[in-house]
């Protein structure tokens, strides 16, 4: 046989084996070779797979192996020895690239793994995300819903509206069977039902308000959940097999005004709480979630807000209403009192006159009828007639003058009177009164009296008339003495008149008169009672000398208007009393005298007014000028109107000015000029007023200036009043005057 | 000091104003002027010229120490003191403003300057003595005595 390269098979050819072998190694061949199509097609198709390269190292080591087999395929027969160097090398490549691979396996396997993880765990962040959001959401919808349930809330004012609305509300975005307000009651032991949603009038169901469930809930800001079987859940008769959905409560605080303290908002001092009550649908297997809780307290919160919100209102309406009514009340009650007022001021006014003139002609005549011849029967009824009437004018005086006093509208005429007069006149008056009753009156005037002294005469007169009056009026017998005299310090204060301050002046001084009987004398404690109105000692004596009782308290007025102070001293019944006031007089002005033996003449300057209300019109700009010359004139009697500019003059000139003084040199006004638009103006002679130049020059041309322009006159400034004089009553004469230089 | 006394000062004050010729037959015009229905005119008036005479000084001061001097302007000023000062009968402060025109019509800047010092002087003068005047007159009216009335033949 010849030699041939030829391999023989490994073992003799099993025909069966081979032949299964054979076909294997064929499968393998084809499968190896399509593996790495296969991954080349899909790695082609996916955009992304980061070892590429692996990819190539694999499909190199498969694509090797399957080599490998097919050249196998040959081997089973009787094959040359090209083809086993084929094979081995086949072989051999193959071993390099599949020892590669696994060494690059070793790197490339946990990566690969770990990316599983990875996503394994972004999967799972993924999912909680998911639920994040889905909270997120559920929270914004519930914010959503908060903020609309507030809106609706807090868009009124009105109470009832506010708790309806809240219970609709809610109702809608919880989707509540049934959501119901108790309310605490007046006495604050029970809750009443007093809003529900479904049902329209609640009947008053009333629950007590100690029940631990109720406390339960008002000791805890939060929503709770309660037992649908509790008294405040069970508000209609549960029908047949409901389950009945869970009940959540809730504590809505009623605020008041005064909680809303400054610093501590709000301190729940009053702990008054309404009870909201909320139920889900029975059977349908909801829960009360978190955030449905917490919608619920944040609702009950609004509420509370809302509610105090109109109860504010609701005060202050109240208040404003209350108010208007009380003014209402005070103008009617202003209108009236105004209306009463000016009755008693127009019934004054009217008794004043028709009550004084009947008095009047009553006391007229019967006085007159007092001089005729009467028999003493006659005569002692005329006396009689007078006393009383004499009486009555006193009453009616005394009555309209203490009116008028109140009022305030009583004012001192104050004039310069003889004050020594006023006493002496007193004492004559009182003194044929007094020697009826035995009683003697002596008058002590000081030596430092002022003679003259300025004050209300009359009223001042009536004053020690009216108390020496009294004290003739009290005595029964002994005397009675009258002091005057200008009041020291010391003897101004009185303790009894703690509010009485005297200030010393060098224009006042302080008259103080004392009047000192020996008559019956006052209890102290009716002291004080003497100068009010109308009040009277009730013992007999004093009830038999009549008098109204308003003579002292009329005194005590006008002694106070003269800022001075009345007061009455005794020492007890039977012990006669001193009545003492002090007023405030002026110092009447001393008389001029100036007795200059040098001077040669001292004349009273009297104003000479020898052309009575000539309207005259000065026309200069110097100030001091005008107003010398205005001076001048007026101390002539005129009736001057000064201007100090063109525009001015000519503004005022009139016909009624009889004499118009102007200053010729007047700068940048030719007064020249100004004098023949005045010509123009009045063209009639008669109208026309005197015009006459002040001027400072006495030259010829000016004279002449003057004349042409159709002056009246010339006079040199300054003029004496001499000089005015003659000058005026020239020119009212003549109309024209050119020698006053 | 009594009443008499203080009346007594003021004539021979008054007087001697009138013999230093600072005041002229014009201020007895003013005087005389005075009444009951105007009892302060004398006082009013004086106060006026006070007024005014401060701002023509002003005035005329600024006005000469121009670079270019404005004679027509200075020269309405002194016309406007002359009459003033004529008014109140301030006699020396006249004759300064007559010789202070005259240097006007002139243009003689020199001898403006130096009258307006002079005027100046003189208003200074009767100011102060006017003032004087017056713060007697006070005395005599508070001390309840009335000013004298003055007649002296010129």
């Amino acid at each position: 046989m010849e030699a041939c390269n030829c391999v023989e098979p490994q073992w003799p050819a099993d025909e069966l084996l081979m032949k299964y072998q054979y076909i294997s190694d064929f499968f393998i061949a084809l499968a190896y070779f399509s593996i790495p199509l296969e991954l080349i097609y899909f790695v082609k198709k996916s955009a992304v797979f980061p070892y590429r390269w692996v990819l190539v190292q694999f499909g190199a080591f498969i694509v090797l192996c399957g080599a490998t087999h097919l050249i196998n395929l040959w081997t089973f027969s009787m094959h040359s020895k090209t083809v086993a160097i084929v094979m081995t090398t086949a072989k051999v490549l193959t071993a390099v690239v599949s020892c590669a691979t696994a060494l690059m396996l070793v790197h490339i396997i946990p990566d690969l793994l770990s990316v599983k993880t990875r996503e394994l765990f972004l999967k799972n962040k993924a999912a909680e995300l998911d639920r994040e959001m889905g909270l997120i959401r559920t929270q914004e919808e519930t914010g959503r819903h908060v903020r609309m349930l507030t809106h609706e809330i807090r868009s009124t004012l009105d109470r009832h509206t506010i708790l309806k609305t809240t219970l609709v509300e809610l109702g809608r975005t919880l989707a509540l069977e049934e959501c119901a307000l108790w309310m605490p009651t007046r006495t604050g032991l029970e809750l009443q039902l007093s809003y529900t949603l479904r049902q329209q009038n609640p009947v008053g169901y009333t629950v007590p308000i100690h029940l631990p469930v109720i406390n339960q809930v008002f000791s805890s800001n939060r929503a709770l959940k309660i037992s649908p079987n509790s008294p405040v859940a069970r508000m209609r008769p549960l029908a047949g097999k409901h389950m009945p959905g869970e009940v959540v409560a809730v504590r809505v605080p009623l605020l008041h005004l005064s909680n809303f303290q400054i610093n501590d908002w709000p301190e729940l001092s009053t702990k008054r709480y309404a009870l909201m009550v909320l139920m889900l649908p029975s059977d349908s297997a909801r829960q009360w979630h978190v955030h449905e809780l917490e919608l619920v307290e944040v609702v009950a919160d609004q509420v509370a807000v809302a509610l105090s919100h109109a109860a504010i209102l609701e005060e202050s309406m109240r208040a404003r209403d209350l108010l208007m009514e009380q003014n209402i009340a005070l103008d009617l009650a202003r209108r009236e009192a105004e209306t009463a007022i000016r009755a008693r001021n127009d019934f004054l006014a009217v008794m004043n006159h028709e009550m004084r003139t009947p008095m009047h002609a009553i006391i007229a005549l019967s006085s007159l009828l007092q001089e005729t011849e009467l028999t003493p029967e006659q005569r002692l009824m005329v006396e009689t007639i007078l006393k009383s009437s004499h009486l009555l004018a006193t009453l009616i005086n005394d009555v309209l003058d203490l009116s008028r006093l109140e009022d305030g509208s009583l004012q001192l005429e104050i004039a310069t009177f003889n004050l020594h007069s006023v006493f002496r006149e007193v004492h004559n008056l009182i003194k044929p009164v007094a020697s009826v009753k035995k009683l003697s009156v002596s008058l002590n005037l000081a030596a430092d009296l002022p003679v003259q002294a300025v004050g209300d005469e009359k009223r001042l007169m009536q004053i020690v008339l009216n108390v020496v009056g009294n004290a003739v009026k009290f005595s029964k017998e002994g005397s009675i003495s009258i002091t005057a005299f200008v009041a020291k310090s010391e003897s101004l204060r009185d303790f009894r008149a703690p509010e009485f301050f005297p200030v010393q002046s060098d224009n006042h001084f302080y008259l103080r008169v004392q009047v000192k009987d020996s008559g019956s004398g006052i209890n102290q404690q009716d002291i004080p009672k003497l100068f009010t109105k109308f009040a009277q000692t009730q013992s007999l004596a004093t009830r038999n000398s009549g008098g109204s009782g308003l003579g002292l308290a009329i005194c005590k007025r006008f002694v106070n208007l003269m800022e001075g102070h009345i007061w009455i001293e005794s020492e007890g019944p039977g012990k006669g009393c001193t009545a003492i006031f002090i007023v405030k007089l002026g110092f009447a002005e001393r008389s001029n005298e100036s007795k200059l033996p040098f001077v040669t003449k001292v004349q009273a300057n009297h104003v000479q007014t020898n052309f009575p209300g000539l309207k005259v019109l000065v026309m200069d700009d110097n100030g001091v000028s005008r107003s010398v010359t205005k001076g001048l004139l007026v101390h002539l009697g005129c009736d001057v109107t000064t201007v100090s500019s063109i525009d001015e003059f000519l503004h005022v000139i009139s016909q009624e000015h009889k004499v118009v003084f102007m200053d010729v040199c007047m700068p940048g006004i030719d007064g020249y000029e100004l004098a023949a638009r005045i010509h123009e103006k009045f063209t009639k002679r008669h109208e026309r007023p005197v015009l006459v130049a002040l001027t400072g020059n006495i030259d010829k041309m000016t004279k002449e200036n003057c004349m042409r322009v159709g002056m009246d006159g010339v006079i040199l400034k300054p003029v004496s009043v001499d000089k005015m004089r003659s000058v005026l009553s020239e020119l009212l004469e003549h109309r024209v005057l050119f020698e006053a230089m | 000091m009594e009443v008499g006394q203080m009346q007594r000062r003021w004539v021979d004050y008054t007087k001697s104003l009138f013999l230093e010729g600072i005041l002229d037959g014009q201020f007895l015009q003013l005087q005389q002027l005075q009444d009951e229905s105007n009892p302060d005119f004398v006082v009013e008036v004086v106060s006026l010229f006070f007024e005014d005479s401060e701002k023509l000084l002003n005035d005329l001061t600024r006005a000469l120490e121009q670079p270019s001097v404005d004679f027509k302007r200075v020269d309405a000023h002194v016309h406007q003191f002359k009459g003033s000062s004529s008014s109140i009968g301030a006699q020396r402060v006249k004759n300064a403003c007559i010789a202070f025109r005259n240097f006007c019509e002139e243009q003689n800047t020199d001898g403006c300057v130096r009258c307006v010092q002079q005027v100046k002087q003189e208003y200074y003068l009767v100011k102060n003595k006017l003032e004087t005047l017056f713060a007697m007159e006070q005395q005599i009216v508070a001390a309840g005595g009335s000013i004298p009335i003055l007649e002296l033949s010129f």
